[in-house]
Formats: structure tokens, sequence, C-alpha cells
């Protein structure tokens, strides 16, 4: 760890951005898996998807690769940002009147919040469904532990939903700078695909968003 | 027009700094910022006070040497151009400007408005160079080069390396200027040799100076007064990637 800190700037840009690119993927597959709960009011679907989730040793062993994206991500976005504040000791008395992307602005703030809304998260599921006991359900298809409920139960806490509404459109704004910065970094700049690569993380990073705020939305209001 | 100028006066390099008002008047429309600042410090030298020191030379934008943050913003209000170009017309009559050093831990305050900026010199000692001879004058076309690539090499050499890029980066990232200089050899048959060195040792050199990371802002673009694109900090990032993966083993 020592040494990663002494990689240079570009180096520690390439890997966050890989990273990132990485996590993104992550969202993705949580996402299709969490928009089951919608489908059927039994969680049967939800159920199942999790159980396999939590049981395939394939998905087990990388969810320690996992684990190391968030790891490597976030120390290096921190270690980034402090070096960023060492940068200019005396700060501007007029500051930031220069035109520029403007959630790449927010980013450590964007981040950090999203990471306490991940330390919550995974109290709340993670651990619970590794170490607590969930109350098993049966199926015609088989029985599994009902995850479906805690999720139920959790959004119908008004107060819950409406954190967790606010962490998603953060991780909206983080997603929108971080898509296209990572290609940036990553040197993948080209005048004919950048408008579209922006374009892209946009609506992205909009789908995600709004795909993860409908599960509590829907689940509260019904 | 008849304004307030708050300026930063720092004696020294040492000396601890303060912001200091300075009613002026008269000032014509057509005035360039820095005739402005001329009159000022005319009034402060006939009062027998300190004038102000900032740098300046060429005053026609092409020197480098004129810097300023000016309401915010490296070089002024107005796009494209440096302060010395930038006149008195982008302000209203009765504003209040300030008028700021760049701010960044390599380049510190000499005096006043002037800061040392040596440690773009050191980047570029570091290898913004060709060390074998090219030379003289070539015939046309004896070397081939695209011409996108020659297009491409001439808007990166424009770099002046005033520094508004540093100084308008919220990070205080010397990227623009470094991808500036590794591109404008990269793209070139006579660059391309010591292309994978000069790439390594110049980030290497700015690092060690304490500029800031990237974090694709793009204020560097925006305030940059020959607008030189972002789309260089990608190719040095392209650059520095194939360097660092293609490199031999030490």
């Amino acid at each position: 760890m020592g040494k990663a800190l002494h990689y240079s700037s570009i180096t520690k840009k390439i890997i966050m951005s890989l990273a990132g690119l990485f996590l993104t993927s992550f969202l993705v597959v949580h996402l299709l898996i969490n928009l089951l709960i919608l489908f059927d009011d039994s969680r049967e679907l939800f159920n199942q998807a999790a159980h396999f989730m939590v049981t395939n040793p394939l998905i087990q062993t990388f969810q320690w690769v996992l684990f190391a994206g968030f790891i490597v991500h976030i120390i290096l976005g921190v270690v980034l940002q402090i070096q960023n504040w060492m940068a200019r000791p005396v700060k501007y008395e007029k500051k930031g009147a220069s035109e520029q992307s403007y959630f790449s602005k927010f980013m450590i703030h964007t981040g950090a919040i999203v990471f306490i809304f991940l330390i919550i998260h995974f109290a709340n599921f993670f651990v619970k469904a590794k170490f607590g006991h969930i109350e098993p359900i049966t199926y015609a298809s088989g029985t599994y532990e009902d995850l479906g409920l805690l999720v139920v139960e959790l959004f119908s806490d008004g107060g819950y939903v409406a954190f967790y509404v606010i962490a998603l459109l953060l991780l909206g704004f983080h997603l929108d700078h971080g898509f296209q910065s990572a290609f940036q970094s990553l040197g993948l700049n080209h005048s004919r695909y950048i408008p579209w690569i922006k374009r892209a993380g946009t609506a992205f990073s909009a789908l995600i968003t709004l795909g993860f705020i409908a599960i509590p939305l829907v689940i509260y209001f019904s | 027009m008849d304004l307030t100028l708050k300026i930063w006066r720092q004696a020294s390099a040492g000396a601890t700094g303060k912001f200091v008002n300075y009613p002026v008047s008269g000032i014509s429309e057509d005035a360039s910022f820095l005739e402005m600042l001329d009159v000022l410090n005319e009034s402060l030298v006939m009062k027998g006070e300190e004038p102000v020191a900032f740098d300046h030379d060429c005053r026609e934008g092409i020197c480098g040497a004129c810097s300023l943050y000016i309401n915010g913003r490296p070089h002024g209000p107005d796009k494209g151009i440096t302060t010395c170009q930038m006149h008195m017309r982008n302000f209203k009559d009765g504003e209040t400007i300030v008028i700021e050093p760049w701010r960044a831990k390599p380049f510190p305050v000499i005096k006043d408005l002037m800061v040392d900026r040596s440690a773009f010199d050191e980047i570029i000692q570091a290898g913004g160079f060709i060390s074998v001879r090219t030379g003289g004058v070539p015939d046309a076309n004896a070397i081939p080069i695209p011409k996108r690539h020659a297009d491409l090499a001439m808007d990166a050499a424009a770099c002046i390396g005033c520094g508004a890029c540093v100084a308008a980066c919220k990070n205080a990232s010397a990227m623009l200027f470094v991808a500036a200089k590794v591109s404008q050899f990269a793209l070139l048959p006579q660059g391309k040799l010591e292309a994978s060195e000069r790439v390594r040792n110049m980030v290497t050199k700015m690092d060690e100076l304490g500029f800031g990371n990237c974090t694709n802002t793009y204020a560097c673009e925006a305030e940059c007064p020959k607008e030189i694109s972002v789309s260089h900090i990608a190719r040095m990032n392209r650059e520095y990637l194939v360097a660092k993966v293609t490199a031999p083993k030490e």
C-alpha cells in the first residue's frame, strides 16, 4: 500500500478510472436483480435471484474482487484529493468563476456520502443476509431466505426511503462526471466519440439512478 | 470609468500579504488592463507609495509573462486572451475588481502579484526538448508528416507557459501545460524517438514539484489564452500508459 502512494498522478488516475468503471458494471447487475422485486408480489423471483447470488461459488469468489475494487477506488480517491488540497495552500479570495464540469467539483463530497450510504446499506442487507437469521419462505420452486421481506420492511420507513433516494441521486451525479472522466484518464479521447461518451454517461447515470430510486418509492407508496 | 481595485499586496516572498483597496478614476474603456494598472502605479509613485508589482513583457499576448487572477478567473473575463490583451470595457463603471496572484504550491509569490513560475522551466528541463541535432530547416516534404499531425503539434506548441491552467484548476494541476509540451513533440517524427522517456520524466517532475492531480474538470481549457484542448491531456495519459507498460525492466 505504501508503494501505491508513490505511483505517479497519471497511474493513480488510470487505476482510479478502471476501478470506477468496474464498480459501474456491478451497479448494473445489482439494479437488474433489485428490479425483480417489483415484478411479483410473492417476491419469488427476487428471493430466487438473491439465493443464487449468495450461494453461487463463482459469484462468492468474485465478491472479493468487488470489495477490492471498492477499497482501491476509495483509498486512491482520498489520496488524490488530499494531494489536490495540498497543491494550493493559499486559497483564492474570489474563486471558481471558470467554466467547468460542474459535478467534478464535488466528487469527494458525493463519494463520501455514497460511502456512508454503503456502510449503512451493508449493515442493513449484507451483514443480515450473511450472519443474521432470515425467515425462510417456501415456493413451488423451493425454499429460500425471504430477503425480499427485509427490503419491503425497510422501504416502508419514510425516513429511510428519503435517505436512500438522496444517496442514490448523489451517486448519479458522481457517475455523470465519473463515466466520461474515466475515458479521458485512460486516454480514450477522440473528437468523434467524446460527445457520445458524454451523452451515454449521462443517460447511463440517469437510468441507474432512476432505476434504483423507483424501487423504494414504489414499495413505499403501494 | 471609476473603479475599486482590491489587490493582493505582499512585500516579499516570506512576508504575510493582505488585500488593499485602491480607488481609480477616469479610466478609459479602451485602456488595456495593464495600462489601467500603470495608471494606478503612477499615482502610487506620485504619492510616494510602493507601486504594485506584476509580471508583464510583450503586452501583445505571445510571451506568457503576464498573469493575474481577476474576479475569479485567470487572465480575467473574455476567452482566449491574456491579461495584457484584455480591455477595461469588460468591466462596469463603479465595479470592484479583485486581483490576485496565481495560487499554487509550486508557484510561490515573489512580490504582490508576481509569482515564481520556474517550476515550469524545471518540467521542460526534465524532457521538453529534443536531444539530437535535427539539422537545419529540411526541404519541404523531405520528412513526411501528416497534415493533421502537423496541425495538432502546432496547436499544442501555441502554449506560452503562462500558468493560467494551473491557476484555473481547482487542484492546481499542471496537466494541460505538460500535455501541450508532450504532445508537441510526440506528434512529430523528430520528437517520437524520445517520446517514451520524455513523458515519464516530465510527469515525474510535475508530481515531484507538488502540482495537483487532474480531475478532468476542464477549467484549464476554458481559461487557456491559447485555447489548448484537453484532448492533449488524453494523449499524454495514453503516451504515459504505453511508456510505462513498455518500459524496460530497471
